[in-house]
């Protein structure tokens, strides 16, 4: 909302000086943020000139200009620049006439632009300033030439200053209105709240004009409401009244213009003007029809199926049957409370006019603004709540401003429907505000804010009774009531006492470890980085199927950008994407990780709930597991990301690039920090490389993958052939692991070591031969470290020796050599059993 | 040289001067090895001279036996003398041969870093979770029910618009992603017994324009109380504590009204320190105020007998006003140098 400072003057006390800095910062106190300020941006000297006479000069390039003396002094004085009482200026424009006053920028003003002028030299002369038009001095969009003061019904002294005349010294505050303050949309409105700020005297203006006599026949108005909202009808106030014999050619004075101009509203038309004007000034949406395109009487109702009408700004709409319309014998001519049709609308033929002002349904007005589109200043103003008893004096208002300005007669009386159930009191018992608040305020406090803020309080046994003011609709409880007195009374009052909270748990096993995982992989040098989950149709069927079958995604209905409308299944593309980036920087070396959640929907399932349970009372339990078993699973992984050297070529080094090894690497750092045993299979994802992808599993259940990206994948995205990747279900993998662990015995008996050549078939996993001589060589068994893979000399075709270090160590005694050796061959035995391994000698 | 056959005093000093000068010469441990084995090795003419002894007459025996044996305790002093002093001066220049040049010697360390919002969002934890304070986590694609319903957003009201929604498709599933942690509030308030004290951090959603200063992406922390006789003066000093204790002692609150669905009162929180950029001024962090009676029985919790308060602000913000951060698009577009300026402290 913005409010011109001379409008807000009018109906509460503004100290001289009062600067629009003073009157933001009073405001915010009371709940109205700042927004900005505005002005015309312009400066003097622009005065009132007097064209003497001109001499129209055709140009080469097919214009004709007009030379003119101007008088911009009276005579024998000194203009306001310090020059000559009458200055040479040339004007491209031909729609004035000797003798017409104008306005004149002299050399030193600037207009909004910033457009300084000066004297210059064109079309062969010296033009000593300029004759301006409505649009130059920010007042409207006219292109009609320059403007003629006696077409705003101003006849001004020569010389005099424009800008105080014309109204554009003023400035206005825009503020934030937050929702629930719907009365702040007006003059009226903000003027209260000014009051409250700083305790100037406020002037309600509904109480300077008379609501209209509704005692007699005024125009046909029906309220036919066959399906009210939530059990409201659609428009329970509707008033109007009759304006005959307005000129409508009449200018709308400068004055209301600027003021239009500086709360964001163009001026149209004076009898347009006026009801936005009133709209502004009381925060009453006012509609005005040309009496005599109406066919016989109004009607509100709801529109009736594929019903059509086409708005005031020219658009055909097809109604729903929630809309509510305004209808005649023809049908629709408004789409009530939102906008107006065109087919009845004031224009420049209009001499009679019907003012309408109605309150509507809030939620029905707030439907249809969002169905059509339309979020129209009386939509915004209704949507948020319009005060009802304000309707008969706003056409009232609006009757007196045409009858001054434009010349015609109201009619005596008018019509008015008025439905609005009358406020119900609230019950506000003693000591809660203090209660809810923490100050202990005094019960004249009380009494007094919510006096001031309008309502009528009324001391009961235990407490106040409270009827909020009509203007009011947001203040339907205590706790809201608690509020007011806590803003009026200020919140800087508000003391700072600390609460002593039961003692807690600290965080739990999930996001101690969750944290751990990021720490340590950080200190193994990886970088944390936080993608955005907002991927391609492509990234998820790639990276978010391991196998290549379809799978289901969380879809964006109004995605910023329609190609990454999906929700990521995996941590994986936002990473490369990252690891683009870097290298694109000329990062070369990347370790990166990310924990984030996955959003995993299963495919042929339906999410969500048609039907969401009322706000303000507990769902039963059925209700609430409805709600939860309708969210798709957003599990939370970690991915981590390797491209590059993991050790860079340095003095008397080598460098060492990043593969498959650095990513199981990773997985194992992860394993640690959760506490986990994490088991390494061959494995295969589409994404990955085929001879180079591991499964992860936990209690043998799959986890995630680690491996190398796919070749052409990694070329897709500009990074080297060889990107290490790795990504585990980091819910699953705590949720699989036992948190508790038993310490076992720490042996100091002398180690015995023994290295364990076998042969195998290349096929055969070393894990699995390891498996089988750990199994085989039972307890005594402490270690084993798989320490070569040799192939070549000395190894048939199609095999592979594997060199396994074994570290025997018996609890309660110094082992033998013979035993060692003994339960070394026992496991090759069982490797040759499980993995056809042969001991090579 | 010719060997001496019989011990005499003449012969024993001249094996012990021979003995004594090859020491002195020898200047390295081989060398002095080689030293030790001709001159008391049993080829050496000590050795000899001593083997000697057993031929002299007996009356002599003592008197030689002294002179001999003398000798040989001068020269193995005198080697034991010798070879500690190589060995010293070998040590010494083996470490001198060692000594590199500090400033360029390789490393296999890499320097990693943990993302400066998820540290600050762990202070931020740290913070309430000293108090006694739990963590709350809930979902990111989230019931509408939960995001606004239960948190008294009028399916028509337009505050549910302010929100700037993003709605996962079809609309008619009334799933949203959502746009504040707030519903981690009404899940904890189902989910706990009373009294409840909860902070509900994580990543929330707005339809916002990706530019400097906004993200449709980013993170956020809200805190929930219920109790018996919770006030709004508990809300500022809760506030207050939380800012000192992430901002220093000297930073402080000031509650503005405002205006949310699932407060009220309601409060804009600003907040003062005196080393922001631009000078000691207040910006506004974050909004606040008592639980809304209609939240508290979408929860089941009854509002005669429970007030609560709720506070959120965005961690972006904290980093930038607290470190320095210019550009919001720097915390997201993961540039390793982002984070590896803050390494694992925030």
């Amino acid at each position: 909302m913005r409010v011109p400072l001379s409008w807000l003057a009018e109906y509460v006390e503004l100290v001289p000086g009062t600067t629009p800095e003073d009157v933001h910062a009073a405001l915010v106190r009371v709940g109205l943020e700042e927004e900005d300020v505005h002005t015309f941006e312009l400066s003097g000297p622009i005065v009132v000139g007097e064209v003497l006479e001109f001499v129209e000069e055709p140009q080469s390039n097919g214009k004709t200009i007009r030379w003119c003396q101007v008088r911009v002094a009276p005579d024998g004085e000194t203009a306001a620049d310090g020059g000559d009482a009458v200055h040479g200026i040339v004007c491209g424009a031909r729609n004035f006439y000797v003798g017409d006053k104008v306005v004149v920028t002299l050399p030193g003003a600037v207009l909004p632009g910033p457009f300084p002028i000066a004297a210059r030299k064109t079309y062969g002369h010296v033009s000593d300033g300029m004759i301006a038009s409505a649009r130059e001095l920010g007042l409207g969009d006219d292109h009609e030439g320059i403007l003629r003061l006696s077409t705003l019904g101003i006849d001004a002294p020569v010389g005099s200053d424009a800008i105080a005349l014309l109204g554009l010294n003023d400035a206005a505050v825009e503020i934030n209105v937050t929702p629930d303050r719907g009365y702040a949309f007006s003059i009226r409105g903000v003027a209260r709240e000014y009051a409250h700020a700083t305790g100037a005297r406020f002037r309600d203006p509904v109480e300077q004009t008379a609501p209209v006599d509704a005692s007699g026949d005024g125009f046909s108005v029906e309220i036919r409401d066959d399906a009210p909202i939530r059990g409201r009808v659609g428009s329970a106030v509707f008033a109007t009244r009759i304006v005959r014999d307005v000129d409508p050619a009449r200018p709308t004075p400068a004055w209301m213009v600027a003021r239009l101009k500086l709360a964001g509203i163009r001026s149209l038309s004076l009898l347009v003007d006026i009801t936005n004007y009133v709209m502004l000034e009381l925060g009453q949406p006012i509609h005005g029809y040309d009496l005599d395109l109406l066919r016989g009487g109004i009607v509100v109702r709801r529109a009736t199926p594929g019903e059509k009408l086409v708005t005031l700004d020219g658009k055909e709409r097809t109604l729903d049957v929630e809309d509510l319309v305004v209808t005649d014998d023809r049908g629709p001519i408004g789409l009530g409370g939102v906008m107006g049709g065109s087919e009845t609308e004031i224009g420049d033929s209009t001499r009679n006019v019907l003012i309408e002002a109605a309150n509507w349904d809030p939620v029905s007005i707030a439907r249809t603004a969002r169905r059509h589109k339309l979020p129209s200043e009386a939509a915004k103003r209704y949507e948020r709540g319009v005060d009802p008893e304000i309707a008969a004096t706003a056409v009232s208002r609006v009757a007196q401003l045409m009858v001054d300005l434009a010349g015609g007669t109201a009619d005596v009386g008018g019509s008015l429907i008025h439905e609005a159930p009358a406020r119900t009191a609230i019950l506000l018992p003693d000591g809660y505000v203090s209660g809810l608040i923490g100050i202990e305020y005094r019960d004249e406090e009380v009494h007094d804010a919510l006096a001031e803020i309008g309502g009528v309080v009324t001391r009961v046994d235990g407490g106040f009774e409270v009827v909020p003011p009509s203007w009011r609709p947001d203040l339907t409880g205590r706790a809201e009531l608690a509020e007011e007195v806590a803003r009026l009374a200020g919140y800087h009052r508000i003391p700072s006492v600390l609460p002593v909270a039961p003692p807690g748990r600290g965080l739990t096993r999930s996001q101690r470890i969750r944290r751990r995982v990021a720490d340590t992989l950080a200190a193994a040098g990886s970088t944390e980085v936080l993608s955005f989950p907002f991927v391609t149709e492509a990234e998820n069927a790639t990276y978010g199927s391991a196998d290549g079958a379809p799978v289901a995604s969380v879809r964006l209905a109004n995605a910023l950008d329609a190609n990454t409308a999906l929700l990521r299944r995996s941590l994986l593309p936002g990473l490369v994407a990252a690891a683009k980036r870097n290298r694109s920087r000329g990062l070369v070396d990347v370790s990166i990780f990310e924990l984030g959640s996955v959003f995993l929907p299963e495919v042929d399932r339906t999410y969500g709930t048609t039907e969401l349970p009322v706000g303000d009372a507990r769902p039963s339990d059925a209700v609430l597991e409805t709600l939860q078993a309708g969210i798709p699973p957003q599990p939370r992984h970690v991915g981590v990301l390797i491209v590059g050297d993991v050790v860079t070529k340095q003095p008397g080094q080598a460098a060492v690039t990043a593969g498959i090894v650095d990513a199981l690497d990773a997985v194992r750092r992860i394993a640690l920090a959760v506490g986990a045993e994490i088991e390494v299979v061959q494995g295969a994802h589409q994404a990955l490389h085929p001879g180079r992808t591991a499964e992860l599993r936990v209690a043998g259940r799959p986890v995630g993958y680690a491996g190398e990206l796919l070749p052409t994948l990694a070329e897709e995205s500009d990074l080297p052939r060889v990107v290490a990747v790795a990504e585990l279900d980091l819910d699953a993998v705590i949720g699989l692991t036992d948190p508790g662990l038993e310490a076992g015995r720490i042996g100091t008996y002398p180690a015995a070591t023994q290295d364990l050549s076998l042969m195998v078939a290349i096929d055969v996993p070393a894990a699995a031969v390891a498996a089988a001589v750990r199994d085989g060589a039972g307890e005594l068994l402490e270690h084993l470290e798989l320490v070569d893979d040799y192939r070549g000399q000395g190894v048939p075709v199609g095999a592979k020796s594997l060199t396994f270090a074994l570290r025997f160590r018996a609890e309660d005694r110094t082992l033998t050599a013979a035993e060692a050796s003994e339960a070394k061959l026992a496991g090759a035995a069982v490797a040759a059993e499980c993995a056809g391994a042969a001991i090579r000698d | 040289m010719s060997e001496p056959r019989e011990i005499t005093e003449q012969a024993v000093q001249s094996a012990v001067d021979a003995a004594l000068a090859a020491i002195a010469a020898a200047d390295d441990s081989a060398a002095l090895k080689a030293v030790r084995a001709e001159h008391t090795g049993e080829k050496s003419t000590l050795a000899r001279l001593n083997a000697e002894l057993r031929n002299v007459p007996n009356d002599q025996k003592a008197a030689l036996g002294k002179l001999v044996g003398g000798a040989r305790g001068r020269v193995n002093q005198a080697f034991a003398a010798r070879e500690a002093e190589i060995v010293e001066a070998e040590a010494a220049a083996q470490l001198e041969a060692e000594a590199v040049d500090v400033t360029a010697l390789p490393s296999r360390f890499t320097r990693g870093a943990r993302h400066p919002l998820a540290l600050l969002q762990d202070r931020v934890c740290d913070v309430f979770t000293g108090m006694g304070w739990e963590i709350s986590e809930g979902p990111e694609v989230e019931s509408e029910w939960f995001n606004f319903d239960a948190l008294n957003f009028d399916a028509d009201h337009p505050a549910r618009a302010m929100q700037d929604t993003f709605f996962v498709d079809p609309p008619e599933a009334h799933l949203v992603l959502r746009t504040h942690t707030s519903p981690v509030q009404v899940r904890s308030m189902l989910d706990r017994e009373v009294p409840i004290y909860v902070l509900a951090p994580g990543r929330v959603y707005r339809t916002d324009e990706f530019d400097a200063t906004h993200l449709p992406v980013f993170m956020q922390f809200e805190g929930l109380a219920v109790d018996k006789g919770l006030t709004m003066a508990h809300l500022k000093g809760t506030l207050d504590h939380f800012v000192k204790s992430i901002f220093g002692e000297e930073a402080k609150v000031r509650l503005r009204p405002s205006f949310f669905p699932f407060t009220e009162p309601s409060a804009e929180l600003d907040f003062w320190h005196p080393t922001f950029a631009g000078g000691a001024r207040w910006i506004e962090w974050g909004g606040c105020g008592m639980v809304h009676p209609n939240v508290l029985k979408a929860a089941g919790i009854d509002p005669e007998v429970y007030t609560g308060f709720a506070f959120g602000m965005g961690i972006e913000r904290g980093l930038m006003l607290r470190n320095g951060v210019q550009d919001m698009r720097e915390m997201v577009e993961g540039d390793i140098r982002f984070s590896q300026q803050f390494g694992m402290v925030v």
